[in-house]
């Protein structure tokens, strides 16, 4: 099994999850994170006191899927989340060792 | 201490005696040439007071309030609108119990000019059907109204104070001020500015004109409290601002506004209140009223949009604290002109105070480095002394303003004085120079007088709160209370 995590534009959340749905995946988590690369924040000024916002709010998307499926996930993720400007984020993927459905006990790809 | 209280207390008896004797014309110096008319009052008039006194207090609570509320970050929202809560409440109770008295009846001796005496404590002698004469001959408003009316100005005053050091006064402190500032600072201007003997008094006694204020003695002209209020709050919350240093962090870490949408609402709940603060000062529903009104939107968009637009030019982007802003320094600067100024006047008035406060707020504030966190200085401060001076020149009545009435040349109809008075002679340069004066006594009072505040609470509790309380947030530690549990 493989953790695919991807850190997206806010507003590609709706595209992205429909993306995921057409390729059979039934579950993510979603987090709102803040984060920055090569695009750049904003000034923001309150009565002359000036503030540089390095920080660009991101969401990050994480979901857990049969190692088989990897490609056409990341494959979904990135097609849906690009728009060719800086800042459309980063697709990583990790190993995971165990995974366990609470409900019924169940376990590994039959957890996922 | 006891021999002072003895003077004080010998003293206000003579100036009761005094009072009694000047109050019947027979006995007065020089036989007057008429009698003063009977006081009447006007449902109109005490309505319209009742409104003001409710209006200004919506000014403090919630405007106020939500005004600085907003300003601040997350973590001290709830101690600052608690702060300014508790700031009305106490001082309310203080206003009712010695500070009216203190404020708006005769002193006593050599301090006389600078403060009242402590015949009305607790109210005394205050009925149900007191009446405290308007600057109308002959016009009546019930005492009580006018108690009400006066104590929303005297708790706005001691609140607008603390936002020059929001962030980082401990509640405790906080209580103190209330209660130290409104009594050795707030009392006294105000007694100072606004005591007089009254049209009637004046008409009747010429010389009862030496039992006023210092400030209103000199000529000093106050409609609402540029001095009073503003000036005074100002260099009240700068002083304290220095005394109490930088917040932890100031210019290092990100301090930015955590509502501003709260600050709009709080800005706007002040302009809406703020026809009570200063159409209600005209004390009657008359002409003199609306012009206050008028006066009280004009000035206030001017100064609005010249704060914008400057913005706009030196900072590249109009923002909605500048404009904000803009609308209280307009508020500000038209505050003691609203009765004397013509709306064109005060239009050029609104426009200067929005651009000058723009550039204290800024470029000044930036330059010395004082940690005056809400620009109680750079708003209050200037755009009081803005208006202060500017009232001098508006008040003309060659530019449509509304000059100055002479109470001594008042028509007498059957041996009554009649509230149709003479104008007095109006000399700009001269008069100039007397708002200048009082400006800078105002100043000077201020200062000194909330240093000695903040020593004594210092000695007694301590002024700031430790470095983790400021580093958690006051709302958590100081109050046991999130603003928000979102």
């Amino acid at each position: 099994m493989k953790l695919v995590m991807a850190v997206i534009k806010p507003f590609k959340l709706d595209e992205v999850r429909q993306a995921l749905t057409d390729v059979g995946i039934e579950g993510m988590t979603v987090t709102e994170v803040k984060g920055y690369g090569r695009q750049k924040g904003h000034t923001e000024i309150y009565r002359g006191a000036e503030y540089e916002v390095t920080f660009v709010p991101k969401l990050k998307i994480e979901v857990v899927v049969p190692t088989a499926s990897v490609d056409k996930v990341v494959d979904a993720i990135s097609t849906m989340a690009k728009t060719g400007q800086i800042g459309d984020g980063k697709i990583f993927v990790s190993s995971i060792e165990q995974s366990i459905r609470i409900r019924t006990g169940e376990t590994d790809e039959n957890a996922l | 201490m006891k021999k002072l209280a003895l003077m004080l207390g010998q003293g206000a008896l003579l100036g009761l005696v005094a009072m009694a004797l000047l109050a019947d014309p027979a006995f007065a110096q020089g036989t007057p040439a008429a009698k003063a008319p009977d006081l009447v009052f006007n449902k109109a008039d005490d309505a319209w007071m009742m409104i003001s006194s409710a209006l200004v207090l919506m000014m403090t609570v919630p405007g106020l309030a939500l005004f600085y509320g907003g300003m601040v970050r997350t973590k001290n929202m709830l101690s600052m609108i608690t702060q300014v809560l508790a700031i009305q409440c106490i001082v309310c109770v203080v206003w009712f119990l010695w500070g009216y008295s203190m404020a708006f009846t005769e002193g006593s001796g050599v301090l006389s000019p600078f403060v009242g005496g402590f015949s009305k404590i607790f109210l005394h002698g205050v009925k149900i059907d007191s009446m405290v004469e308007t600057f109308s001959l002959g016009v009546g408003l019930h005492e009580l109204i006018y108690i009400c009316f006066q104590m929303t100005f005297a708790a706005i005053t001691t609140a607008l104070a603390i936002g020059g050091f929001a962030e980082r006064m401990k509640f405790s402190a906080i209580v103190l001020f209330a209660v130290l500032w409104s009594t050795i600072v707030y009392f006294p201007i105000a007694h100072s500015v606004w005591y007089w003997p009254g049209p009637s008094g004046i008409a009747t006694n010429p010389d009862s004109a030496a039992t006023g204020g210092f400030g209103w003695s000199m000529g000093a002209l106050d409609f609402a409290g540029g001095t009073v209020v503003h000036i005074n709050a100002g260099i009240a919350g700068f002083v304290g601002a220095l005394v109490l240093g930088r917040r932890i962090g100031f210019g290092k870490e990100a301090m930015a506004p955590h509502s501003l949408t709260l600050t709009m609402v709080g800005a706007s709940l002040l302009w809406v209140g703020w026809f009570g603060f200063n159409a209600g000062s005209n004390l009657e529903a008359n002409q003199y009223a609306g012009l206050a009104m008028a006066n009280t939107f004009v000035a206030t968009a001017a100064a609005g949009l010249s704060w914008m637009f400057t913005e706009w030019l030196f900072k590249g982007k109009p923002s909605l604290l500048g404009l904000a802003s803009g609308i209280v320094a307009g508020l500000v600067a038209v505050t003691p002109a609203s009765g004397y100024g013509s709306p064109m006047g005060v239009l050029i008035l609104g426009l200067v105070a929005g651009i000058v406060c723009f550039f204290f707020c800024t470029a000044v504030k930036s330059a010395f480095g004082y940690d005056d966190t809400l620009d109680v200085f750079g708003v209050h401060a200037i755009g009081g002394i803005i208006g202060a001076i500017g009232t001098g020149l508006v008040v003309n009545p060659d530019w449509g303003g509304a000059g100055i009435v002479d109470y001594t040349k008042c028509k007498i109809v059957d041996g009554v004085f009649t509230s149709n008075c003479d104008a007095a002679a109006y000399d700009m340069v001269g008069q100039v120079i007397i708002q200048a004066k009082n400006a800078l006594m105002t100043v000077v009072w201020s200062g000194v007088g909330s240093l000695i505040v903040y020593m004594i609470i210092a000695v007694l509790v301590g002024l700031r709160v430790t470095e983790e309380t400021e580093r958690e947030g006051l709302d958590i530690v100081e109050h046991g209370e999130r603003a928000y549990n979102m």
